[in-house]
């Protein structure tokens, strides 16, 4: 989401901070050697490289949204990533060596294959996706530069050897599948302003099932081919495309879910509880300032929807509080709209710690119990956007923030204000360039 | 399944009987060496596997499991008898919830298919044993003819055993199969092309192949699993919040649960698509969220409506839709929410539609909207009896109401009844009672005329 965020407020490529382009002009030289070293070596088994770049193409074209905005083309991965294994197609004749595919022709095939793929996203004004491309490209590129100098040895593929063999794609594999991780961190990172521990471990863990199902996939690919020849990538082609329609059917109910309780979650806004936008602020900020903190990708969402719906509770009041600000309330009346609504929430049955946060939002938090951290930045960001609201006014920032810190002996969270500090201090930044 | 009559009985034996009668003669005739064995028996723990542990697919009631790529891995690996016994195993499934009745046919009905792969694969010059590089890619052919003989036979055995069990238990279970066939078959046909790739892995690396299948097809698996959950997690959580809207009206609650049990009732009696129904069903949820932006006062009001108050009840169906609009999948239950007050002559809400103008999803959200209301208690009336109701509906058929639907809820209600809603006792507060419902056909708003 992040990404796709930058690319819509700059077009251009002016929008990529220097790490993103840094990597794609890396990539990009990257290609063009290898482009062109191809093409004056000639192209080494040419039905192989057609076959596994159309493969590759129509990966691209099948991209799969997944969870927090991230993008994958697992077909064109596993495709890939097998043309980088590849021992031999079918059986060879009796004394014919193996062909010897360069590590370099495998990122031209790889790359143009990507290419075509990409072409019809950019027909029907989707973005490109260069980032993602380059990204796994460089995978690719991990396990074809360590792997194809080695692929033609006998320890690798002599008879009776496809277990060292095995042993030594899993280990390329994981490599390779560390460096897309790693890189992706790196982005995401730079993009939302996490901290790159947390960023890399949220990838991994995000990346972990689909990295599986493609690295195995791929192995498969490469040991069958030995046996059926280019005829298995067709017949392959089926049990990829039904593994990606349960993924993208996963992906995208998550991506609903979110959208709905966005939705719903404007019904006080609707029912003249609460301030227009609020709502939605609010959980924006949190997010931001959870992030500021190092939550993970779980807890931030739980954290999202948790603002979200940190209002829902004044629906069973009678009639709204003027102005809808909570901050202005009494205690009485804070614990009981934060009781009602984690109420409502906890009769979903599945969002108990979404409840949680909701409930102990109106927690002094330094109080004891202490609330858990979600709550005291709910409790910190809903305060903050009642006195500020949509305004961008910096000095009303600054006195509402003020007005925090005056209170951070009991009822604010000292690190949870300069948190919100220094995030609502870069959107002040950022909107007045 | 349910109870098990006779007849589906009879048909269960007749297909086990066919079972063993194919492969029983054929058990000791061929080559059946320890290699053959010790296949036969990795492939079953792999059906084994794949089969006790499947996945819910949308509608609840069926299943899937990539069980068939070990059939037709034995196929190529073992002939028709391997392909048979590797489909018998299924009797040993560690599902639970399976009755004795099902896991018996689920075993004849996979041995049943796992022969006639075997035998079309053999038929077509398939050649059976580990497939060598100069047998591709000619058995592509004679495989995925095996692959397709599969699928249909398992797929027809199992209508028949449905056609016989689904008059007994109160599911129509039918409905409901046949909505996800082309999705079972396409996921079907898509794991059947595994079998293969099986095959091949094996003359590479042996019975490890089957181990290293296990990987994309649990992850495959775990996706489902995941999609599974997320969406009764969905479903739980909009209807947690719907209940959150409604707290506002003591006499109304549970009235969006209600309308949406027989939006999906009425759509299953037209025999409306599967995705659609489950549309329909959100739609009823969400079709008063708009009743939040009315004022209180207005709701609670016990005289004749000003205009203009009249006027903000007319704007809760706008209301809702300006609520739910960003909510992406539900497109055509929008146009349900907006227009769900709009009347066959015209005469309705908010844009004065009539006929066929209203869309499909608002007349039937109407119809049980309306029929939920008149059989609940109000505070100016007491809870109609459903017979009352009916009669209210019919009389409303053809100016009100889409005659056809009237029909068809009437018809739904027979089949599945309908749980009324307990009767409510009118709270001590009165702060939180609708004096005048606007969904009540028999009790229409009051407005002040203007002159």
């Amino acid at each position: 989401m992040a990404m796709r965020q930058a690319d819509d407020r700059l077009p251009s490529w002016q929008a990529m901070d220097s790490g993103r382009l840094l990597l794609l002009a890396a990539v990009g030289m990257m290609v063009v050697a290898a482009v062109a070293h191809t093409a004056a070596a000639r192209l080494t088994g040419p039905q192989t490289a057609i076959a596994f770049g159309s493969v590759i193409a129509i990966g691209e074209l099948l991209r799969l949204a997944q969870p927090g905005g991230r993008e994958a083309a697992p077909i064109a991965t596993a495709a890939a990533l097998a043309y980088a294994l590849l021992l031999r197609v079918g059986e060879l004749p009796a004394g014919q060596p193996i062909p010897r595919v360069s590590a370099l022709q495998v990122i031209t095939v790889t790359a143009v294959g990507m290419t075509v793929g990409a072409l019809p996203h950019i027909a029907a004004g989707r973005p490109a996706g260069l980032t993602g491309m380059a990204t796994r490209l460089v995978a690719v590129a991990c396990v074809a530069f360590a792997f194809r100098p080695i692929a033609g040895t006998d320890i690798i593929s002599g008879p009776g050897h496809w277990w060292i063999a095995f042993m030594v794609m899993t280990a390329l594999v994981i490599v390779g599948w560390l460096a897309e991780a790693l890189i992706g961190a790196l982005i995401r990172a730079d993009d939302l302003g996490a901290r790159f521990s947390v960023a890399l471990w949220d990838e991994m863990r995000t990346q972990l099932p689909l990295g599986a199902a493609v690295g195995v996939s791929a192995m498969m690919i490469t040991f069958a081919a030995e046996v059926m020849g280019l005829a298995e990538l067709a017949v392959f082609l089926g049990p990829l495309l039904a593994t990606q329609v349960a993924f993208r059917r996963y992906s995208g109910i998550q991506a609903t879910y979110l959208q709905t309780v966005r939705a719903l979650a404007r019904v006080t806004e609707v029912g003249g509880y609460v301030e227009s936008g609020h709502s939605r602020r609010v959980s924006r900020l949190a997010v931001a300032v959870g992030r500021e903190l190092g939550l993970a990708e779980p807890d931030l969402l739980h954290l999202e929807y948790a603002a979200l719906m940190h209002d829902i509770g004044q629906l069973a009041l009678p009639d709204p509080i003027p102005g809808g600000a909570t901050v202005l309330v009494s205690k009485e009346d804070q614990r009981r709209i934060a009781e009602l609504g984690a109420d409502v929430i906890s009769k979903a049955g599945v969002l108990d710690r979404v409840a949680e946060l909701v409930r102990c939002q109106s927690w002094p938090s330094r109080g004891d119990p202490e609330p858990p951290v979600g709550s005291r930045i709910i409790r910190a960001v809903n305060a903050f956007d009642d006195l500020v609201g949509g305004s961008t006014d910096r000095d009303r920032s600054a006195a509402a923030l003020e007005r925090l810190r005056l209170d951070t002996a009991v009822e604010y969270d000292p690190g949870v204000v300069e948190a919100l500090s220094e995030v609502a201090g870069k959107r002040l930044a950022s909107r007045l360039e | 399944m349910g109870r098990v009559s006779r007849a589906a009985w009879i048909y269960i034996a007749a297909v086990v009987i066919a079972a063993a009668s194919v492969v029983a003669p054929r058990l000791s005739g061929r080559p059946m060496n320890a290699g053959w064995w010790m296949a036969l028996g990795v492939l079953m723990l792999l059906f084994l596997i794949c089969d006790s542990t499947p996945t819910p697919l949308a509608a609840r009631q069926s299943a899937w499991s990539p069980s068939s790529s070990a059939t037709l891995a034995a196929v190529v690996l073992l002939g028709p008898v391997g392909a048979a016994l590797v489909g018998a195993v299924s009797v040993l499934s560690l599902r639970r919830k399976l009755l004795l009745a099902e896991r018996v046919f689920n075993a004849g009905n996979f041995a049943v298919s796992g022969f006639a792969a075997g035998e079309t694969f053999v038929a077509l010059g398939g050649r059976i044993g580990l497939p060598k590089p100069d047998d591709f890619p000619a058995i592509v052919w004679p495989f995925a003819a095996a692959a397709a003989a599969h699928v249909f036979v398992n797929l027809g055995l199992m209508w028949g055993v449905l056609q016989l069990t689904r008059r007994e238990g109160p599911l129509p279970r039918r409905v409901q199969l046949e909505s996800s066939v082309p999705l079972l078959l396409a996921s079907d046909l898509g794991y059947a092309a595994l079998g293969l790739v099986i095959a091949a892995l094996w003359t590479v690396m042996g019975p490890f192949a089957a181990a290293l299948v296990l990987v994309p097809l649990f992850v495959a698996r775990w996706a489902m699993g995941q999609f599974a959950e997320q969406q009764r997690a969905y479903a739980a959580t909009m209807a947690a919040l719907c209940q959150a809207v409604e707290t506002k009206d003591f006499y109304t609650r549970g009235h969006s649960e209600r309308v949406s049990r027989g939006a999906g009732m009425i759509a299953q009696q037209i025999g409306m698509r599967a995705d659609r129904a489950e549309a329909i069903k959100y739609a009823g949820m969400l079709h008063d969220v708009g009743k939040l932006g009315v004022p209180t006062k207005v709701l609670q009001k016990t005289g004749p409506l000003t205009e203009e108050e009249f006027a903000a009840i007319q704007l809760h169906p706008m209301r809702g839709l300006e609520i739910v609009r960003e909510i992406g999948f539900l497109n055509e239950a929008l146009a349900g929410i907006m227009h769900h007050h709009e009347k066959i002559d015209g005469t309705g809400y908010p844009m004065g539609f009539a006929g066929d103008e209203i869309p499909e999803f608002a007349r039937i959200i109407a119809v049980a909207d309306a029929f939920d209301s008149m059989t609940s208690t109000r505070s100016y009336r007491a809870a109609r009896r459903m017979s009352e109701a009916i009669d209210e509906l019919r009389k409303g058929a053809g100016t009100q109401f889409d005659p056809a639907l009237v029909e068809a809820f009437i018809a739904a209600l027979h089949r599945d009844g309908w749980r009324l809603p307990e009767r409510a006792q009118a709270p001590d507060d009165r702060q939180t009672v609708t004096a005048q419902d606007h969904d009540d056909p028999t009790a229409p708003l009051r407005v002040i005329e203007s002159y």
